[in-house]
């Protein structure tokens, strides 16, 4: 049914203290497809978001059982080296997090981060990145510029290149649009679109006609489980569960 | 028109209330100018080159306080060189390594209290601890060492705000393109946090230029000038007044004019150090909207 | 939730089966006219433009659901099925109104009486009204039936051929009238193969399957 599994998920566990948040949650992340995670807030969507690229760690008294495999690989067996973790699952954020530098450097950060030295590889990184992220023509005249002076939806869309720009595989994406305005909405929409050529997306997002646009695959979750997960088509047009009809259908609760 | 949305009297009280308010912004503003005015009037007579080029000295008949100034610029720098680091050092550490709980609110406890601690304390314990026990006597050194303890709480708790400003996301950010935390705090962090410590800083250049009490018995009244150049170095285990050391001997040996002078000096410092605040904290308010 | 919303569909339903009324009324009509030699022209013609008003109607409310309420998963099929039984019911109409033409040309012949049109007649009306109820219920079982009942229609059709057949050859039935009745009768075979349509679409909105496409 799916092309190729790229994340697998077996029988993830997650407490915040006592907390219980993620409830026995398998799932399969298909490569270079986009997959949507819906579900109410506080539903685990986010929390299973950071959990792909083990941003949980720096939360206090997380605990976390199960297995996540990245290419068949477990990443939370012992020794697995985070940082070379994150920069094979790149994150996109909610609000969008540009640092206080200018737009080159925001780019360069983690080419540099890994040792790159040399402006003319630079140059090549940052101009690849902020083009592959549908911005280079907006900005190429004012690399120099602070990164805080762009709109919103740049800002976000250099946050995209910025996480592009260490070459990741995978990138997270939380919620990436809740802060932008419609148009700037459908750019980022649209790039993803471009992006998952290339790349596994997985996005959350509590926008149900955004997920049934630019998904392929969508999951629900609720009170910490996966209720339903599969083609975003099947889902949104014939849903298996009676709790993702009356969620996506708006009559939840 | 009964109607009208023109308003026909203004309210008594209104007018009365903003009367007092403006008199008020005018009493603190007055007063400023007035002190300064008069400072500058009695003191600028005793400032020439002399006066800041020269120490005090019966037997070349001078009158100077280029000593003092040397010595006030002694205290600064080694104050700072100690206090700058542990300060910083453990606002990133109770910021962004403590879990937050117990031994953060205590840290962050005793930090405050020693903030409001009065500097003669200060002075009592540097003197008995630096100059008995570890046989500093009165020296640079010591009196350094007392102010550090003293400004310590001001750096780490500017330090701390200005950490707790830099907003969450950046770190996520960075840590979420594989950096580790400190090349994140190196590279985010303290830059986005630096008018913040810079602040905090120069409001410790502040106290340690007005500083009295704590350093009369750690750091002495010495005034006279090193006389060969390794005196520059050893200087630092000898006593050494600063500026205001100097200003209240002075005015207790009743050489107003002296103390005038320095006063005016001292005056000239604080609005510099005011203005190069205000011009630092811009300059690294790192890409800030162009 | 969304209680707006459920007006709105509550609104289409009732709208529905309006709509689903006059095609029964419609069809009663042209049977009466066939069988009774009632002169109902002017109503049947009335009846029919109503339905086809009604088309633009509910044509109209679902377009607005669509924008309004960007419907998915059910709420979705219900109106993407709504759209499309409404143009089988506007051709149900049509037939009707067809029959209706064909009415006065058999207005002075008693064949109609002697042959099981009246059946059809009676029994595309059930169809009607059942694929409309089950629309309105979502009964998937309800449709199913209406599907069946299709099966009589198809052979009451038949045996109106044959008893055509006869009555030309024992009665010497009028050739023109044989085959403006044979006519007749294919249009109320029509209405029940309306009819299906509809019971399928009602079917969809429930099960998400439509009988044609089952490669979802």
């Amino acid at each position: 049914m799916m092309k190729n599994v790229k994340i697998k998920t077996r029988n993830l566990d997650l407490y915040y203290g006592e907390n219980h948040a993620l409830k026995d949650i398998n799932i399969d992340i298909e490569e270079k497809a986009i997959t949507a995670l819906i579900g109410p807030s506080g539903c685990g969507k986010s929390t299973y978001l950071k959990t792909l690229n083990r941003m949980n760690d720096f939360v206090n008294g997380v605990k976390i059982t199960g297995e996540i495999t990245l290419d068949g690989e477990n990443i939370y067996a012992p020794g697995v080296d985070t940082t070379l973790l994150r920069k094979k699952v790149g994150m996109v954020f909610q609000q969008p997090n540009p640092f206080p530098m200018s737009i080159y450097d925001n780019i360069a950060y983690g080419p540099r981060l890994e040792g790159i030295r040399s402006r003319l590889r630079l140059d090549e990184i940052v101009e690849t990145s902020l083009k592959q992220a549908a911005i280079w023509d907006e900005v190429k005249d004012r690399l120099k510029k602070s990164a805080l002076g762009l709109s919103g939806g740049q800002q976000q869309r250099l946050c995209i290149a910025r996480a592009l720009a260490v070459q990741p595989e995978v990138l997270l994406m939380d919620e990436p649009t809740s802060a932008l305005d419609p148009v700037s909405t459908l750019k980022i929409e649209e790039l993803a679109d471009e992006l998952k050529k290339e790349y596994t997306i997985i996005i959350v997002t509590h926008n149900m006609q955004q997920a049934a646009r630019i998904s392929d695959r969508t999951a629900f979750f609720l009170l910490g489980e996966v209720i339903e997960d599969g083609k975003t088509e099947q889902m949104f047009s014939v849903p298996k569960d009676k709790r993702t009809e009356d969620y996506i259908t708006g009559r939840f609760g | 028109m009964p109607n009208s949305l023109i308003k026909k009297k203004s309210r008594i009280q209104d007018t009365v209330l903003y009367i007092c308010i403006y008199f008020s912004a005018a009493i603190s503003v007055l007063l400023l100018i007035g002190i300064i005015g008069y400072v500058l009037v009695k003191g600028i007579g005793s400032i020439n080159l002399e006066f800041l080029t020269k120490a005090t000295s019966a037997i070349d008949g001078t009158t100077g306080i280029a000593g003092n100034i040397i010595n006030t610029l002694y205290i600064i720098v080694i104050t700072l060189l100690i206090a700058t680091p542990i300060g910083v050092g453990s606002a990133i550490f109770l910021n962004e390594y403590a879990k937050p709980g117990r031994f953060v609110r205590i840290v962050e406890f005793t930090t405050e209290t020693l903030a409001g601690i009065p500097s003669i304390i200060f002075g009592l314990f540097g003197m008995v601890f630096f100059g008995n026990t570890l046989k500093l006597g009165y020296s640079i050194l010591s009196g350094a060492f007392t102010l550090t303890l003293m400004i310590l709480p001001l750096i780490t708790r500017n330090t701390q705000e200005a950490l707790k400003t830099v907003p969450n996301s950046y770190r996520s950010g960075a840590l979420g393109i594989g950096a580790t935390k400190w090349y994140m705090i190196r590279t985010i962090l303290l830059p986005s946090a630096m008018p913040g410590i810079i602040t905090g800083i120069i409001l410790a250049v502040g106290r340690i230029v007005g500083e009295s009490a704590a350093l009369l018995f750690t750091a002495g009244s010495g005034y006279i000038l090193p006389k060969t150049p390794i005196g520059y170095f050893t200087k630092i285990f000898e006593s050494g007044g600063t500026m205001t050391i100097q200003l209240y001997l002075s005015m207790s040996k009743g050489q107003y004019s002296i103390a005038f002078g320095i006063a005016v000096v001292l005056l000239v410092i604080v609005v510099g150090i005011n203005f190069l605040t205000k011009f630092l904290a811009k300059k690294f308010d790192t890409g800030r909207r162009d | 939730m969304r209680t707006q919303f459920d007006k709105q569909l509550q609104t289409l339903h009732i709208e529905l089966i309006r709509m689903g009324s006059l095609c029964e009324q419609v069809i009663s009509l042209c049977a009466n006219m066939l069988l009774k030699k009632e002169n109902l022209s002017a109503d049947i013609n009335a009846a029919e433009t109503e339905i086809n008003q009604k088309e633009r109607d509910i044509e109209n409310l679902c377009l607005k659901l669509l924008l309004q309420q960007q419907p998915v998963a059910k709420d979705l099929r219900i109106i993407s099925a709504a759209l499309k039984m409404i143009s089988d019911l506007e051709r149900i109409g049509d037939q009707a109104a067809d029959i209706a033409e064909l009415a006065p040309y058999l207005a002075d012949c008693d064949a109609p009486g002697k042959v099981h049109i009246g059946d059809m007649a009676r029994a595309t009306v059930g169809m009607v009204t059942r694929s409309i109820d089950a629309f309105v219920k979502s009964d998937v079982k309800m449709a199913a039936e209406v599907m069946a009942e299709d099966d009589e229609v198809d052979q009451l059709f038949e045996k109106i051929k044959l008893e055509l057949m006869d009555l030309i050859r024992q009665n010497g039935l009028d050739a023109k009238a044989a085959m403006d009745l044979l006519m007749a009768a294919k249009y109320f075979e029509r209405i029940g193969d309306h009819a299906v349509n509809v019971a399928e679409w009602v079917e969809y909105s429930v099960t998400g399957v439509h009988k044609n496409d089952a490669n979802f």
